[in-house]
Formats: C-alpha cells, sequence, structure tokens
C-alpha cells in the first residue's frame, strides 16, 4: 500500500510540522519504500494472536495519595520561552475553548 | 586501567578522586576534537564531584564501590543545571530542573559525572551521525561510525576519555556502538533500569544501560544504575541479578548455548561471521552445550519494531511544541500557536526523526491500526513466544551483535532502510524486554575493525550474560594477549590512558 | 451572530421526539493529581502546583494515584456498572497548549466501569438513565485569552496558560442515549445532572460544584420526527456550567433543530457553544479536518487490574445512595413525595433529618425549617445550611414548644436571638424570661382587666357568643407580650364569665 505525497503532507500537519515541499518531494517516497517494507507484519498468521502492549507483566502499580515536592514557579517557568503574570505566555490559540 | 582497578586504587588511596577526574579531563582535552564524543564537558562539577568523595575518603566515611570513578551520561539523561539536549536542536540550551534517577544514583554512589555525550537525536539511529551537533567518530578509525544512538558514549570509553559510561538501548543503541568500538555495553532487562528522567524515544523499549572497556567494569556500573523506582510504572520491583558475582565466576561450564539461526545469511559480513563462529567454539570448549534454535519470528522483528518505535516515539515527542521550554520559532506576533508549533518543530527536529513521527502517526491513524501497530503488537508477542520457547532449551542465545564492521560516515546516512539494517540482530531483545549483552570478540579480517558477540537471557537472567561474556572475554584476552582496544589505531597517545 | 430560527417549544414536541445524552466530568477530590504527588487545591498562585510529571517536561513518567482507582470504581458500583477486571490506559493524542504533553492520558476503549443506570424521577415517574461508561482521564492546564473583547478566545492577541489544574483527575461519566422523555427532555437533563451531583456528593469524591469546573456537563441532543425508525443527528453543547444551563440547552438545541428540520434542512453533526446570557447556542469554530486521535494504549502505565476482593471492599462501603435515602425518609417520616421533594428542593433534608436525630418530631423539624428558618435564609440571602442555628437547638426549640414552656410566636422569638448569637435556646429563655406564663394567678389579672375594659365583648360571650372570646383573649396575650398560652387565657376567660 503506497503512501502519496498528499498523505505525507496529511500526517506532517497532524503532527504540527511545517515541511517544505522540497523535503516533502524528499520524505514521500522514502516513507513509500519504508511503509513497505514495514508492511511484511501483515504476512505473519497473527489469528486469535494477542497484542502485546506491555513486556513485563506487571500491572496494578500505584501511588499513595500524599502530596509530594513540586516545583516553584520559577524552576516551572524558567526555561519557557515567554512569560507574563507567573504564566507561559503562547501565540493565540485558534479553536475551541 | 579499568573501572575495577581505579575503583581499587582509589580505595587503597593510591590515587585522588580529583588526580583521576584530571588525569579524564586531560584525555578528554586532548582527543575530543577528533572524536566528539562530548556535547558538554562538565569539568567544574566534576572536580567538585570528585573533591568531595576525596573529603569524604579522607574521613573514613563509607563510599560506594564506584566512588570516584568518572562516568560519561548519554545527553538523554536529565542532568540538573547540566544542558541535555538529545542531541536536537529543539532542546538546544535547556537545563532540566531535575536529575533523572539513573543520575541521581550515580551521583549517590560517587560517581564522578564527566560529562554529556553525543547522540542520534532523540536516540534514533544506529551511527550518532543524526545528531544535530556533528557526528562522533570511532577511535578506531575516526572515517567510521561509532555505532548509535549512544555512539559518544562508546567512542568516550574506547577512546579512554571515560572508564565508564551510560546510553540507552531502543532496538540495539546500546549493543551496537559497543560492537562496533570493541568494547562492553548491556541492555539489562526492560524494567530492571529506571525510565525516569530519561527522554522518551519508544517508552515501552528504551532502556538505561552501561557501557565498559571490560564485562566486570560494565557489571559494577550495571549494579550501580539498576533496581526498582517507584517513579517509573514500568521499572520491576524486584533485587537487581548478581551480574557481579557472575563477572567474577565467569564460569560457562554445563550451560546450554544456542546459535539463533534467523540472526545469520545474507547481509552478515564475512568476517563478523568468522569471528562469531570462533567465539561459540571457544565457549564450547570452556564446557558451554552448543545448540542451533530456531526463531522463526525473529524475520518479522525489524519491521515490528519499525512501527512499533516511531509509533511511540511519534506521541513522545509532541510535547517539544515552543510553548514551555526550548526552541520557539516564528512568533513575531503574527502567526498563532498551531504555526509556530509546526515552524518551530520543522526547524527543531532533524530528518529521521521526521520520518519516524509521521511514520508514527500513520501507523496509529484511525484505519491503518489495525494492519501496522496492532500488527505490530501481535507481531512482538509471537516473538515472546519464541524466546520463551528456545529459553526452554538453552540458557542462553548468542549471535553477532551487528551485522557488520563500523561502516564509513556518510555511507548510509541518506539510505534509511540500509541504516536500520543495523539493528537486525539487536532488535528481538528490546520487543521481547530481555537481557543482552555485547562483547568483544575480535576484529575482522576485511577491515580489522572489532566484531562484537551478542549474549541474550531471558527477563531478569542479566547475571547469565555476564557469566558467559566474562568466560569469553577471558579466554579470548588470554589468547590474543592482550585486551583488544590495544590494538586501536585510531588515536595517537593511546600510553596516555589512565 | 446571527440569529437562529426557532419553533416554539410545545410546538416542536408536537412533531418531534428528542432523544438526549450527558457526558459529565468530574473533578475528583483526591489530594494529588492523577498522576503526580503534586496538590490539587482549587485558587493556588498559577504554576505552584507542578512538577516535570504534570508539566509533561521531557524524560518524566506518570504513576497512577490509587485513591482515584477507587473513587472511581465507588462511582462506577454507585451507578450499577461492571468494573472491569483489567483495562488499560490509553494516549488521546492532540495538540494543544494547555496539554502540556499534547496528549491526553486518558481511557479508550477500556474503561474501568460501564454498563450500569440512574434512576431519575422525572415528573413522578421514573426514567431509569442508562451509564455507558465511566472512566478516568487527567484534566488540562487552564488559559487565560488576552487581547479579544469578551475573554474568550477569538479575538486573542496571546494566552497565558497555568498548569496547575493540569494532571488532576477527571471522571468522565457518559450516559447511553436517553429516550423517550418526551417534552419533559430539558427536565430530565436537568434532573439527571442533579441526581448524578447529589450521588456524587454522598460518595465523597468530588466537592461537585459546577460554578468551580469541579462538575462539567456536555449535552447532546437529537430529534426524529415522532414514528420515525431512526434517530435523529445530534449536536454536542458544551460550555454548560449551571443545572438551569443544562435544561435550556436541551430546550434551545429543540428549538433550533426543529426549525432545521420543518425547513426540509439537516442537523449538522457539530460541537455548539452555550452561551450562559442569551441561553442560546451558537455553532463551534469548524475543523479543517476530523480529529484523529490516533489512541494506542499508554505504555508508561501497566494495566489496571482491580482485585475482586479491593471492589467488593468498596461496594461494602458504599453510603446510601440519595434516592434510596429519600425513599426511607419518606416512610420513616410518613411523607408523600410531594412532601419530600419540597424539603430536597430547600436543601433541608440533612438538617431536617439531623433534627429528628436530636429528638423532633418529622413535623416539627419540617415545619421550622421549611417555614421560619427557610423564611430568614431568603431575607438574609443565605443557604439554610448556613445559619447561625443548628439542628439540635432547632430540636430544643420544638420540645419546649411541645412542653409548654414556649408558644410558636415565642419560639420565634427564641429563633431569632439564637440567630443572632445571643446563645442557647435554653439560655436565651432564661436570660430574656421568655417562658409561656403558665401561672393562672398572674393571667387571671391580666383577664380581668381584659374583662373590665370590654363589657360589650363581655355581654356577647355571656349571651353564648364564646367565638367572641377571641378579641379578649387577644388583648391578655398583647398584655403579656405574647407570653401567655393563648388556649389557657381562652378557658380561664370563659370559666370566668360562666
Amino acid at each position: 500500500m503506497p503512501i502519496t505525497r498528499d498523505e505525507v503532507a496529511h500526517l506532517a500537519r497532524l503532527s504540527r510540522i511545517a515541511l517544505s515541499d522540497a523535503e516533502l518531494d524528499h520524505l514521500a517516497p522514502q516513507l513509500d519504500q519504508i511503509i513497505t517494507a514495514v508492511a511484511q507484519v501483515q504476512e505473519v498468521a497473527a489469528e486469535g494472536i494477542p497484542p502485546t502492549s506491555h513486556a513485563t507483566g506487571l500491572t496494578n502499580v500505584y501511588r499513595d495519595d500524599e502530596p509530594g515536592p513540586c516545583l516553584t514557579p520559577a524552576e516551572a517557568l524558567d526555561q519557557a520561552p515567554a512569560v507574563e503574570q507567573q504564566r507561559f505566555k503562547v501565540p493565540r490559540i485558534l479553536g475551541e475553548d | 586501567m579499568t573501572a575495577a582497578e581505579l575503583a581499587a586504587a582509589l580505595e587503597r588511596k593510591e590515587v585522588s578522586a580529583t588526580e583521576v577526574t584530571r588525569a579524564h579531563l586531560d584525555r578528554i582535552a586532548a582527543v575530543d576534537d577528533r572524536v566528539h564524543a562530548f556535547l558538554h564537558v562538565a569539568a567544574d562539577s566534576a572536580l567538585e564531584q570528585a573533591a568531595a568523595v576525596d573529603a569524604k575518603r579522607h574521613n573514613g566515611e563509607p563510599l560506594s564501590p564506584l566512588a570516584g570513578v568518572p562516568v560519561a551520561v548519554k545527553d538523554v539523561f536529565a542532568t540538573k543545571g547540566l544542558p541535555t539536549t538529545c542531541g536536537s536542536r529543539i532542546l538546544e540550551g535547556w537545563h532540566p530542573p531535575y536529575d533523572a534517577t539513573i543520575t541521581t544514583r550515580l551521583k549517590q554512589a560517587g560517581a564522578i559525572i564527566l560529562g554529556k555525550t553525543n547522540m542520534d537525536e532523540f536516540a534514533m539511529g544506529s551511527s550518532t551521525e543524526n545528531s544535530a551537533y556533528g557526528t562522533s567518530r570511532n577511535p578506531w578509525d575516526l572515517d567510521k561510525i561509532p555505532g548509535g544512538s549512544s555512539g559518544g558514549s562508546s567512542a568516550a570509553v574506547a577512546a579512554y576519555e571515560a572508564p565508564l559510561a551510560i546510553g540507552t538501548d531502543t532496538g540495539g543503541s546500546i549493543r551496537q556502538p559497543a560492537a562496533v568500538c570493541g568494547i562492553v555495553g548491556t541492555k539489562p532487562t526492560y524494567g530492571g533500569s529506571s525510565r525516569y528522567g530519561v527522554v522518551a524515544f519508544a517508552s515501552s523499549l528504551d532502556t538505561p544501560g552501561p557501557f565498559g572497556r571490560t564485562v566486570l567494569d560494565a557489571a559494577l556500573l550495571h549494579e550501580a544504575m539498576s533496581g526498582h523506582d517507584p517513579c517509573d510504572s514500568t521499572s520491576i520491583d524486584a533485587p537487581v541479578p548478581p551480574v557481579v558475582a557472575a563477572a567474577r565466576e565467569a564460569d560457562v561450564s554445563g550451560m546450554r548455548i544456542g546459535v539463533v539461526t534467523e540472526l545469520s545469511g545474507e547481509g552478515y559480513q564475512p568476517g563478523v561471521m568468522a569471528r562469531f563462529a570462533e567465539s561459540v567454539e571457544l565457549l564450547e570448549s570452556l564446557g558451554a552445550k552448543v545448540t542451533e534454535v530456531s526463531c522463526p519470528h525473529f524475520r518479522y522483528a525489524l519491521p515490528a519494531y519499525y512501527l512499533i518505535a516511531p509509533s511511540e516515539c511519534s506521541s513522545n515527542l509532541a510535547r517539544f511544541d515552543a510553548m514551555r521550554y526550548g526552541l520557539r520559532v516564528g512568533d513575531d506576533g503574527t502567526r498563532d500557536a498551531e504555526e509556530v508549533m509546526a515552524l518551530t518543530r520543522e526547524q527543531g527536529f532533524g530528518a529521521e526523526v521526521k520520518r519516524r513521527i509521521i511514520l508514527g502517526a500513520y501507523a496509529l491513524s484511525s484505519g491503518y491500526y489495525d494492519a501496522y501497530y496492532g500488527k505490530a503488537q501481535q507481531v512482538r508477542t509471537l516473538i515472546i513466544r519464541d524466546f520463551d520457547a528456545a529459553f526452554g532449551q538453552v540458557d542462553v542465545l548468542v549471535s553477532p551483535s551487528t551485522p557488520t564492521t563500523a561502516f564509513r560516515i556518510g555511507e548510509r546516512a541518506d539510505d534509511p532502510m540500509a541504516m536500520y539494517l543495523a539493528d537486525l540482530c539487536t532488535i528481538p531483545s528490546d520487543l521481547a524486554g530481555n537481557a543482552a549483552i555485547s562483547v568483544p570478540c575480535g576484529l575482522a579480517d576485511e577491515d580489522g575493525l572489532p566484531v562484537g558477540l551478542q549474549v541474550m537471557a531471558p527477563a531478569m537472567a542479566d547475571d547469565r550474560l555476564y557469566r558467559v561474556a566474562a568466560a569469553a572475554e577471558a579466554a579470548l584476552t588470554g589468547r590474543w594477549g592482550r585486551p583488544l582496544l590495544a590494538e586501536a589505531k585510531g588515536l595517537p597517545g593511546e600510553g596516555d590512558r589512565a | 451572530m446571527t440569529m437562529e430560527t426557532l419553533v416554539p417549544y410545545l410546538e416542536a414536541m408536537e412533531r418531534y421526539e428528542p432523544v438526549i445524552g450527558l457526558e459529565t466530568h468530574v473533578e475528583l477530590g483526591t489530594r494529588t493529581k492523577m498522576f503526580c504527588a503534586c496538590t490539587t487545591t482549587f485558587g493556588a498562585e498559577p504554576n505552584s502546583q507542578v512538577c516535570p510529571v504534570c508539566l509533561g517536561l521531557p524524560g518524566s513518567l506518570p504513576v497512577v494515584n490509587r485513591a482515584a482507582i477507587e473513587y472511581t470504581i465507588r462511582i462506577g458500583l454507585a451507578l450499577n456498572c461492571q468494573i472491569a477486571s483489567w483495562c488499560r490506559f490509553a494516549r488521546k493524542n492532540y495538540f494543544y497548549p494547555d496539554m502540556p504533553k499534547n496528549f491526553q492520558i486518558s481511557q479508550y476503549d477500556e474503561p474501568l466501569c460501564t454498563d450500569g443506570y440512574l434512576d431519575v424521577d422525572v415528573d413522578g415517574r421514573t426514567i431509569r438513565v442508562g451509564i455507558e461508561r465511566v472512566h478516568l482521564e487527567e484534566d488540562t492546564g487552564k488559559s487565560l485569552h488576552v487581547g479579544g473583547a469578551t475573554g474568550r478566545i477569538h479575538g486573542a492577541e496571546y494566552s497565558l496558560v497555568d498548569y496547575n489544574r493540569a494532571g488532576i483527575p477527571l471522571v468522565e461519566i457518559v450516559t447511553k442515549p436517553i429516550t423517550g422523555t418526551g417534552a419533559d427532555a430539558p427536565v430530565a437533563a436537568r434532573l439527571y445532572v442533579t441526581e448524578l451531583r447529589d450521588l456524587l456528593r454522598s460518595l465523597h469524591v468530588s466537592d461537585v460544584r459546577m460554578e468551580e469546573g469541579s462538575l462539567r456537563c456536555d449535552v447532546n441532543t437529537s430529534l426524529a420526527p415522532h414514528g420515525a425508525s431512526q434517530w435523529g443527528t445530534r449536536t454536542e453543547t458544551k460550555n454548560v456550567n449551571s443545572l438551569r444551563s443544562v435544561e435550556r440547552a436541551v430546550a434551545f438545541e429543540i428549538e433550533r433543530q426543529a426549525a432545521v428540520l420543518d425547513a426540509g434542512g439537516r442537523v449538522i453533526q457539530e460541537t455548539r457553544h452555550f452561551h450562559e446570557d442569551t441561553s442560546t447556542t451558537t455553532s463551534g469554530r469548524s475543523k479543517e479536518e476530523a480529529q484523529d486521535y490516533r489512541y494506542f494504549p499508554e505504555p508508561d502505565l501497566v494495566p489496571v487490574a482491580p482485585p475482586a476482593a479491593w471492589v467488593e471492599q468498596i461496594r461494602a462501603a458504599l453510603p446510601e445512595a440519595p434516592a434510596a435515602r429519600r425513599a426511607r425518609l419518606m416512610v420513616d417520616w410518613n411523607l408523600s413525595s410531594l412532601d419530600m421533594d419540597a424539603i430536597v428542593n430547600a436543601g433541608a433534608l440533612d438538617l431536617v433529618e439531623a433534627t429528628v436525630a436530636a429528638g423532633a418530631s418529622p413535623a416539627d423539624a419540617r415545619k421550622w425549617w421549611l417555614g421560619e428558618l427557610s423564611r430568614h435564609a431568603h431575607d438574609t440571602g443565605t443557604e439554610l445550611a448556613a445559619l447561625a442555628i443548628t439542628p439540635a437547638q432547632v430540636a430544643r426549640i420544638a420540645a419546649l414548644v411541645a412542653a409548654g414552656t414556649l408558644n410558636d410566636r415565642l419560639a420565634r422569638d427564641v429563633i431569632d436571638a439564637v440567630l443572632a448569637g445571643e446563645g442557647d435556646p435554653d439560655e436565651i429563655v432564661e436570660a430574656r424570661g421568655l417562658a409561656v406564663v403558665s401561672d393562672d394567678t398572674a393571667l387571671l389579672a391580666a383577664i380581668d382587666e381584659a374583662i373590665a375594659a370590654n363589657p360589650a365583648v363581655v355581654a356577647k360571650i355571656r349571651d353564648g357568643k364564646t367565638a367572641a372570646a377571641g378579641v379578649l383573649v387577644g388583648a391578655v396575650m398583647k398584655a403579656t407580650r405574647g407570653k401567655a398560652d393563648a388556649a389557657r387565657v381562652r378557658e380561664l376567660i370563659l370559666e370566668r364569665l360562666s
């Protein structure tokens, strides 16, 4: 199942990466090649085989509802590109509330 | 000197931590312009740490085995107050406000953090060429890759810039660099070493682990850095397997060793296979029983990995969006948040990272999930079952660590598929969460470059790795007459090694 | 904003049948966040309750708060759900500046609780609202939009983000489609949310304040012509911040959708925004591409498999549900459901129950709380429960009246005094000498005076018109400043004049 340049462009938008046309031209055939290769997994007969999402087999790992140390506002905001009123200042957001 | 020898000398007060640290800083200054293993050398803080250890020793305070021994840290580990770039532009200048658990453990053990080492960007790659800060070079031949993604850590140890280093292994990123640099590198059992503070690439695969020039060195570091961490939900709550004891025993008599049929054949360099075959014979001569074992689904390990890892990373890397830290591009008041995010990520991420993010988004998208990601997770189960069946017959499995020796810098840089093949042998253990080690087993005839022997063990049987690797190392070093690294001709001034 | 065409509600109901659904988000009242140990206090200084985990810093990892699981199971059991024996968290991937990781850890196809119900009394009939699922997720940060006219997103120049709220545990409760409510749909929606809120409050899992955002509602509405075999297209309405708004949002959507259908149009499946000031909904911003959340199991968290014994423990400790409690008290107190509704609507149920527990009769407790005390609350603009009088004090006053020490008029005086902070009822009676005059001699003096002052009335009484005695009683009450027992006065007057 080849991946088209348009699909790559769509996925780049979905992933918030502003690919240039040149990059798109370069990446799309590479991705097509890779996807064709990884599609090999579909050859495997896996009827009734459960997927593994966690290799360790652990379950029920919790912590107690006890407060612990946190960062100061200064530490939290220290590396922020922009700060105002002790908050992270970000460019205007479009979309719903 | 090996780390073990350094530790003994420090303990006997034959040398101080400050002297040892200074010597390594001098070595870095002498050779790192050519090796480029380090992205940041933390000279001041290292000397402070060394002074503190010396003071404690002077006062007779109890100290851990590695107190005063320098360590190089892959730039993927959060180190408070030191830069942590993950080899990426998008984190240029970022200083984490916290330490990774492993960073804390190293500090508590008194190990001296020399600095942060170079890596493929966000741990994606097998050559360190994907670093945004230039590639590192193999001390054996400076035109060759040191492996990846932990190439900086591996090169640092091979170049005697540090006796020990830590890295992370997701598809082979410790074992493959160790193999091509002629040193020892271990991928512990997944969950055996804490991921808290390790910038995530593929969460279900990432495993922090040790590099050393000898098996014992790696074991000492393995023990110091591993163990349960309540801050990591995937961390295993059990004692660290007795890796140091196993490394010291180094006795394989009666052990059953399985050679994996599928990890050989086309694409495997003849010189690599020759050294591998000899190592297997050697182990047999040491008393191990060797058989061939088939793991039929291993041929699907590479495609499964290149679906699972990119999927997880496409999600893990979403946080780099210019809003809270890191690079911000294009915020001139005319653009909205989404535009700034997209521009920043476009400029901040390299080509391989972009490839994998898009690949991952594809594999997870609705309509494709079952055929790609879902299927890969099923293949993962089958690979685990292959391992379980194999370990029902043998105690450890062996294979070459990687199909070829170090390739030339630039040779595979534009050919992602060719690059991915470097992980053929290492990926199955990552998918299963098992333990695996690479130990040097000789030089390939074609190019005189190091070959690694990979040993694989069931989860939480990490000690078996060290038992076998130490036995091989002892026998091989006996045969060679001196450590393999003595053959390395890449760097002048080999006699300066501490 | 263009004015929507609307069909008047009752007219719409003649032609159409509504189907509604509600999605409710509940902020759990745990001490710490869902995945980290930061505190959750409402109203703290911006970014003062954050850590690497809830800020999503590179390398951070989540660890599940056990109390959040327990609270969610409690909610599920109270809603008669099945509790999953094994389930996982999943990542919901999308970019938004108030989400530090640009994915939300939530649950997708494996919610912790499924398939329950909540009975709601609507206008005398019981509607069983099916509960599709109850799952756990993490809340987002909060943004202030700066520069626009209304403080809303549209027209803002930039935004300021506070992550204190990011990571607070959120339980999402989703109903199955609610059919058969007919014209009662808006009321049914409000009553469902009310009943749910009261249930959650009784479980002590949240303070469920809609005005503080710890209880949030999205309302789904669709219309189909009477007798249609398929349901209509539904819209989702957000920003519904009060119980009244729930009702109004449904009503408006019904009127709006009826107009669309009447005109032969099709209702667009979309998200709409409710406006409190106008009780209308407007279309949300349409997205270029439908959201693909690329859900996959959260690799940083291991599955949740609550042991059956733990679930049963939680079940055994469940408090009595509000509906069951109301039913029980109705029987105990011998009330009609209308009477019970009156108590509940006045917010007096706990108070009445406590007053009865302190010794008052249910009738007396009702009388005082719904009468005099409700008047006080209304006049001073306070809630009943906030009045400066306790159920024990009210019970004491009722006891004093029953014993004849106080009459109703005096009791009201005592209530005023308690509210004014003068002390306990007994102290006040003592201090002010408010006890009913029960000494006949004292009364006789006043009676004689009244008789002497009203010869015409006396004549009528002697004539057999005993009703006229009321005038004399009034005079005596006035003379004794209300401290006489009116019935006794009347007796004495008639005795005197016979």
